[in-house]
């Protein structure tokens, strides 16, 4: 039993880091590279609040928040005081741990609706004080973020880098650094799923009461996958922050938080391959509907209804459904 | 069946004929001009008229002959007045669309996202945007035309020196436009040794505030009132000063310096001063005023083809342009680096806005007589220097 799970996990697994090798293919230039580095970096960050709202089905709508928190705390670190990124982007992840345990611990007592307009009004709190505090965050005009650097090795988009003797640009190395941050993000959050804490927040999401009547510690597993959210929102924050080489308060905005729930609900909740779909989905669309240009946010529109209407469930377990129901009738139709 | 074949077989001979021609006749590679502008969301009243403007001129310069002998291009999108899908577009222009120069940037905040990059690029960068950081310190490939808050600040504090005052009370929004333009008095009165004794703010979101004008008028010694906002904000202050019978010399920014605004204060406007554009007054200004010519023209022509009214943004989208078009004729080439350079050193440019002399320490090439003070007389504008 243990080991089919494994090989299943495994196989998911192993398909995106196929997909995330192939994708190179098709890039025909470095914006496409900046694209995908992008939707990698924000798609890990979907999967860890996927774990918070498809498993521990609580809603979080200001996990940009977090985002946000980490991108500044990485920002000012490496930027004004001149700490190297990995102890800035660890030292933010704790701090950012810190700050949703503490504000997660009462919140988290809340239920359904309330609990949502609990979280809607930590991302606020955080935005207003990234707006405001000129003197630290640059305020709603955004601050410079320096490159990602280790031990003096710097990552930067502009750079070019020799990987086994092939000449490869500074976005291609973003690239394959955000796929592998992606896989490490996937293989950790499928691991957690699987673990007894996953299954003690699948009870919770079925139902809290059956749960806590069955032993369950409700409250602290709920504050333990807040807390292991937001430090993948604020990781993943600070990762963006050096891509992006520029942070403005936006990145803690209460427009990104919706965008990371839609993408979650939209992918599929509660399925950590579907919530990465959802972020393609919803990276690519805006770039491709540039062209339509007064129509864009009418046709974005138009796709979130027909996808939420003919797809509840989100993209890719429709399409999963709809590809092994395929499979099954045509094996029938054999025997 | 042969003879369908054969429609078809001359059917493409048709088409290819066609495209060799079309080839031929578009040798000459065109002008990439790339632009990311905040046509839509919050910023619109910025992104909407400078798109316009753009679009009307790129075409009139292609009917005309072009630049070099080369078409013009223009490739936009909208940031929706978000700074990281400004960010996003500026690198989709720089990286896929491999632009020759961009012109654009709605907002501050649009516009320094997309710095950074464009820095590393090196691609030459016009900015529409206001603030003084854009260009302060000097960007090697960064620069701008719309005035400076900090040359607003100036031009408001000397005439208010002119009329004898030296004590001013401040109001100011905590928006992007309103600190900074707050920052920016407070340098300057020092400067100009005037005192800024009262000195109170407003959030974007305020509808009411009697409170802080209240506050201003209870200060001892303040002989003028300046507020520095943006949006809804000044109008409302502005009728709250009338309804408080301030009898003050009162001053608004350039920010609200547009017809909508006259529309919104009403009555209440009446008396106040602000720096602005010459475009708010074309007819009065007088006829030796080198400016006149191109600031008829371009209202003229602007207010023809759109049917709407014309406004000072477009006319930073203007300038942003033919600064653009200046320097690649200067240059004889697109090759960026020769670009930027001659921008550097355009002199004597008469635009919309002012006459741009640019240098290598100064991008932005407008000095604060570019403004006009104006005051609000019989609910018009009215020029008075």
């Amino acid at each position: 039993m243990l080991n089919r799970f494994m090989q299943s996990r495994l196989r998911g697994l192993m398909v995106l880091a196929l997909i995330l090798i192939i994708i190179p293919a098709f890039l025909s230039n470095p914006f496409h590279y900046e694209l995908a580095t992008q939707i990698a970096i924000i798609g890990a960050t979907v999967v860890g609040l996927n774990l918070l709202v498809g498993f521990a089905g609580q809603i979080s709508l200001g996990h940009a928040g977090f985002f946000g928190l980490g991108a500044y705390f990485t920002g000012i670190a490496t930027g004004t005081y001149g700490w190297p990124s990995v102890p800035a982007l660890l030292v933010g992840a704790i701090v950012v741990g810190i700050i949703a345990w503490v504000v997660g611990r009462p919140i988290l007592r809340l239920k359904g609706h309330y609990l949502s307009m609990a979280t809607l009004a930590v991302g606020f709190i955080i935005a207003i004080i990234l707006n405001n505090e000129r003197a630290i965050t640059g305020g709603p005009d955004g601050m410079p973020v320096p490159a990602f650097e280790v031990f003096g090795w710097e990552l930067s988009s502009f750079g070019t880098y020799s990987l086994f003797g092939l000449e490869i640009s500074g976005v291609q190395a973003w690239y394959m650094f955000a796929s592998g941050v992606l896989l490490l993000a996937v293989w950790f959050a499928l691991n957690l799923i699987e673990s007894p804490i996953g299954r003690a927040l699948r009870s919770v999401h079925g139902s809290e009461v059956a749960a806590s009547v069955v032993g369950v510690d409700t409250a602290k597993y709920k504050s333990l996958v807040f807390v292991i959210s937001a430090i993948y929102a604020s990781l993943m924050g600070g990762l963006y922050a050096h891509f992006q080489g520029f942070i403005t308060p936006a990145v803690a905005s209460f427009e990104f938080s919706i965008l990371f729930i839609t993408m979650v609900v939209l992918g599929g909740m509660g399925s950590t391959f579907g919530v990465i779909l959802g972020a393609v989905v919803l990276k690519l669309l805006p770039q491709v509907l540039a062209d339509f240009q007064e129509l864009e946010t009418v046709m974005f529109g138009l796709i979130l209804m027909l996808t939420m209407i003919f797809m509840p469930k989100g993209l890719l377990p429709t399409l999963t459904a709809a590809v092994s129901k395929r499979l099954r009738k045509k094996t029938g139709g054999k025997a | 069946m042969l003879k369908i074949m054969m429609r078809r077989a001359r059917k493409c001979a048709v088409v290819a004929a066609a495209g060799l021609m079309m080839m031929s006749a578009q040798a000459a590679e065109p002008i990439k001009i790339g632009s990311f502008l905040s046509i839509t969301g919050p910023a619109s009243f910025l992104g909407d008229p400078e798109l316009k403007t753009l679009e009307m001129y790129v075409e009139k310069i292609n009917e005309e002959g072009g630049v070099l002998g080369r078409p013009l291009e223009l490739i936009h999108y909208d940031d929706v007045g978000n700074a990281s899908s400004a960010r996003n577009f500026a690198s989709r222009l720089i990286r896929s669309d491999r632009v020759d120069i961009i012109v654009g940037g709605s907002t501050t905040g649009a516009t320094m996202a997309a710095v950074p990059l464009i820095e590393q690029a090196q691609v030459p960068f016009i900015s529409l945007a206001g603030a003084v950081v854009i260009t302060t310190p000097v960007k090697k490939w960064v620069f701008k035309t719309p005035q400076s808050d900090r040359m607003a600040a100036e031009r408001i504090l000397t005439d208010m020196k002119d009329r004898g005052v030296s004590k001013i009370g401040l109001i100011s929004g905590t928006g992007g436009f309103g600190s900074s333009g707050r920052t920016q008095t407070l340098e300057v009165a020092e400067q100009m040794g005037m005192e800024v004794v009262a000195d109170v703010t407003y959030s974007g979101s305020d509808t009411d505030m009697t409170a802080q004008l209240t506050n201003i008028r209870n200060t001892k010694g303040v002989e003028a009132v300046l507020n520095f906002g943006f949006g809804q904000g000044p109008a409302i202050v502005t009728r709250n000063y009338a309804q408080l019978g301030m009898e003050l010399p009162f001053y608004q920014s350039h920010g609200v310096a547009s017809d909508s605004f006259l529309e919104l204060a009403g009555s209440s406007a009446e008396g106040l001063r602000l720096p602005a554009s010459p475009l708010l007054v074309p007819d009065s200004l007088p006829d030796n005023d080198p400016q006149k010519e191109v600031v008829q023209n371009y209202k003229a022509e602007y207010e023809a083809r759109w049917d709407s009214k014309v406004s000072t943004f477009g006319a930073y989208a203007y300038d942003g342009l033919m600064l653009a078009v200046r320097a690649i004729e200067e240059a004889g080439s697109t090759d960026p680096e020769a670009v930027r350079e001659a921008l550097e050193n355009i002199k004597g440019y008469v635009g919309v806005t002012g006459e741009f002399n640019m240098s290598p320490d100064d991008h932005n090439g407008l000095d604060a007589d570019s403004f006009r003070m104006l005051e609000v007389q019989n609910g018009e504008w009215n020029l008075i220097n």
